[in-house]
């Protein structure tokens, strides 16, 4: 069995992100670059996956500019057997819809028993992407998934969902996203960096898979976030009470 | 033309991690996240306790960061040197003791067995060194011979199958957990040359130095040799004289001049936030000018000494850089970091001087880490005769 795992590109989790004066985005020049941390879980559950001989190949793909050679380099560092990179003009605003219709032609392509997914990714928090995929290409998804296993031809998901815990079963080819606590990615070591740059890396055009990446939706502005005023004390419980109504007006 | 537009980044105003490899940023990235991950949480413990960690050799060897320069043939990543700088600058950021550990293993100990080492000394030890199975030591410095090694007198006295070793090495990290000993004595002709001794041979030890100032993370001791017999087999065939500890110690001082950068980024840092957080007369100390000027200094130094590193780092790739550029950047970078150390200590006022804080930690392991491996002065020596052709430190 094939796992095929999408993986995105996307400004470090440490950097503080500065939007841009006329604000149609946020200021990606010179900003420090990684894969998306549920993405790194993703290709963590796949490769333990071929560890346990579930699987047979783990096959990392990434939909963007050519810089997302390096993010597909990494995940062949953690285990990823080959890459697949569809690379996207750089002036191009990707969107969840285009990607998972670029994925749903690789699916089609490389016919893979499980594409596994980060839930989210953490630049535009969209949660979109692994859904669209299985809906493009008629799979039984599970989202949020914090525990995988493959029982009798099946997958067995554990997700986390607000009342505990849930468990579905899935015929397979299906689309599982996942969740932080799914497993904690290894670090990966320097040899392996070096077994990486030798494995294979293949690049197609998104014409390449017949997939239209225009995007759909507008981006009208971007801005900060108001900035938070300081709290202030108050003297006794009656002022709390009396903020609360007629300042706050929560109660 | 300058670009107003161009945003300028207070930690890496040269734009250092465009100037790396796809390669060598993974290689980064991957010793950052078990730096900061695993060996930070641990390092306020050992330093105040004085202890060792003999694991993290075991966990530094797993991940590759022992010899990765090291051929793939034993055992090693083959990576490049300036990989090699990324590794040891990420490790020292969070302490110079752990780099110390790091640099003895891989540059002092791997790299003369790879170099100078008989095809069976590299079969037997490079791959238990670089999985970190096998702890390694460096034998150069004696008690009464620190920048002047070709005065030691620690002797190798040729005999029946081997060698006949006495004498007493110094100030040698590593050395009580460790299991291979790199050792350099005179031999019968005058001539310095290198044997491998291992643990448990009759008449080694390596007793502890305690009560150390700095680097309380990184265990340092004595070698007392007292007539060890050492096989013909464990000897350095070919090198002779100070070139064989010199080769080692130039890859080593090359790992410095990185490190020590790393400690300085991790008191700038520091020191910054620090600045920024701490209101004093009604505003944040880094609204004044003095401590404006400090930062602007840190950073200037820091960021100029780093692209030298990279500078050094590509040429020792390309085969061709002259060890007195070592000597430049070891005696800069470890200078520069030690003010950096001071500049934030003082910046951070009286909770520079807690342990908790981290730059008081960094500032006294500088210390060490300026002094190792060829003083500031005596690298200044060594320029000064590559400058004027006059060798100021013999008669």
């Amino acid at each position: 069995m094939k796992i095929l795992v999408p993986v995105k590109r996307v400004v470090d989790y440490n950097v503080k992100v500065r939007v841009k004066s006329d604000g149609t985005g946020v200021d990606i020049a010179n900003v420090k670059m990684s894969m998306n941390p549920f993405d790194e879980i993703a290709v963590e559950e796949a490769v333990r996956l071929k560890e346990k001989g579930i699987a047979t190949e783990v096959i990392a793909v990434s939909c963007g500019v050519a810089q997302c050679q390096e993010t597909l380099r990494t995940a062949m560092a953690i285990g990823a057997d080959r890459a697949i990179l569809v690379e996207t003009p750089v002036d191009l605003e990707l969107q969840p819809l285009a990607v998972a219709k670029l994925l749903k032609a690789l699916v089609d392509k490389e016919q893979p028993g499980l594409i596994i997914l980060g839930k989210q990714a953490i630049d535009d928090d969209c949660n979109q992407t692994g859904q669209m995929l299985a809906a493009l290409a008629d799979l039984p998804q599970a989202t949020f998934a914090s525990k995988v296993e493959v029982v009798d031809g099946k997958a067995q998901v554990t997700r986390e969902v607000d009342g505990g815990l849930e468990v579905l079963s899935l015929s397979m080819p299906a689309v599982i996203t996942t969740d932080l606590r799914l497993n904690e990615p290894r670090y990966v070591t320097l040899p392996n960096i070096m077994k990486a740059k030798k494995k294979q890396l293949d690049t197609f055009k998104p014409e390449d898979l017949g997939v239209d990446i225009a995007p759909r939706i507008t981006t009208l502005k971007v801005s900060e976030p108001p900035k938070r005023s300081a709290g202030i004390k108050v003297p006794d419980v009656a002022t709390l009470v009396d903020k609360l109504k007629n300042t706050a007006k929560v109660i | 033309m300058s670009n107003s537009k161009a945003s300028f980044s207070w930690s890496d105003p040269f734009n250092l991690d465009g100037q790396l490899t796809d390669e060598e940023r993974q290689v980064r990235d991957a010793a950052h996240a078990y730096c900061q991950e695993r060996l930070a949480p641990r390092v306020l413990d050992a330093f105040l306790e004085e202890t060792t960690d003999r694991s993290i050799f075991t966990e530094m060897g797993e991940l590759g960061l022992l010899g990765p320069t090291i051929s793939e043939a034993y055992g090693g990543a083959g990576l490049n040197y300036v990989c090699y700088g990324l590794v040891a600058r990420e490790v020292e950021r969070v302490d110079s003791g752990y780099r110390s550990m790091m640099s003895v293993q891989s540059s002092l100990v791997m790299v003369p067995i790879e170099e100078f080492g008989t095809e069976a000394q590299k079969q037997k030890y490079l791959p238990k060194l670089v999985t970190g199975q096998w702890v390694g030591c460096f034998g150069l410095t004696e008690p009464n011979h620190g920048s002047d090694p070709g005065s030691m007198i620690t002797r190798a006295r040729k005999v029946p199958g081997g060698y006949s070793i006495t004498g007493n090495k110094m100030w040698i990290t590593n050395s009580p957990i460790a299991d291979v000993f790199v050792v350099w004595a005179k031999d019968d002709e005058g001539q310095i040359r290198g044997f491998i001794l291992e643990k448990g041979w009759k008449g080694l030890s390596a007793p502890a130095v305690h009560a150390k100032v700095g680097l309380r993370a990184s265990i340092t001791g004595e070698i007392v040799m007292e007539e060890v017999f050492c096989p013909e087999e464990n000897a350095f065939p070919e090198v002779r004289g100070l070139k064989g500890p010199f080769t080692c110690l130039n890859s080593a001082r090359y790992g410095i001049a990185w490190g020590a950068l790393g400690a300085a980024e991790d008191c700038y840092t520091r020191a910054r936030q620090y600045v920024m957080d701490r209101n004093q007369f009604g505003r944040p100390l880094a609204a004044n000018q003095l401590i404006q000027k400090k930062l602007a200094d840190m950073l200037t130094e820091i960021s100029l000494g780093l692209q030298g590193c990279l500078a050094l780092g590509r040429m020792k790739d390309a085969g061709n850089a002259p060890v007195e550029v070592t000597s430049i950047l070891k005696r800069n970078s470890c200078g520069k970091a030690l003010d950096v150390a001071r500049m934030a200590r003082d910046m951070l006022g009286g909770n520079g001087i807690s342990a908790e804080f981290g730059v008081a930690r960094h500032l006294v392991n500088l210390e060490v880490v300026n002094t190792y491996e060829g003083t500031h002065d005596v690298h200044a020596l060594i320029l000064g005769r590559a400058i004027t052709g006059i060798a100021a430190f013999t008669n």
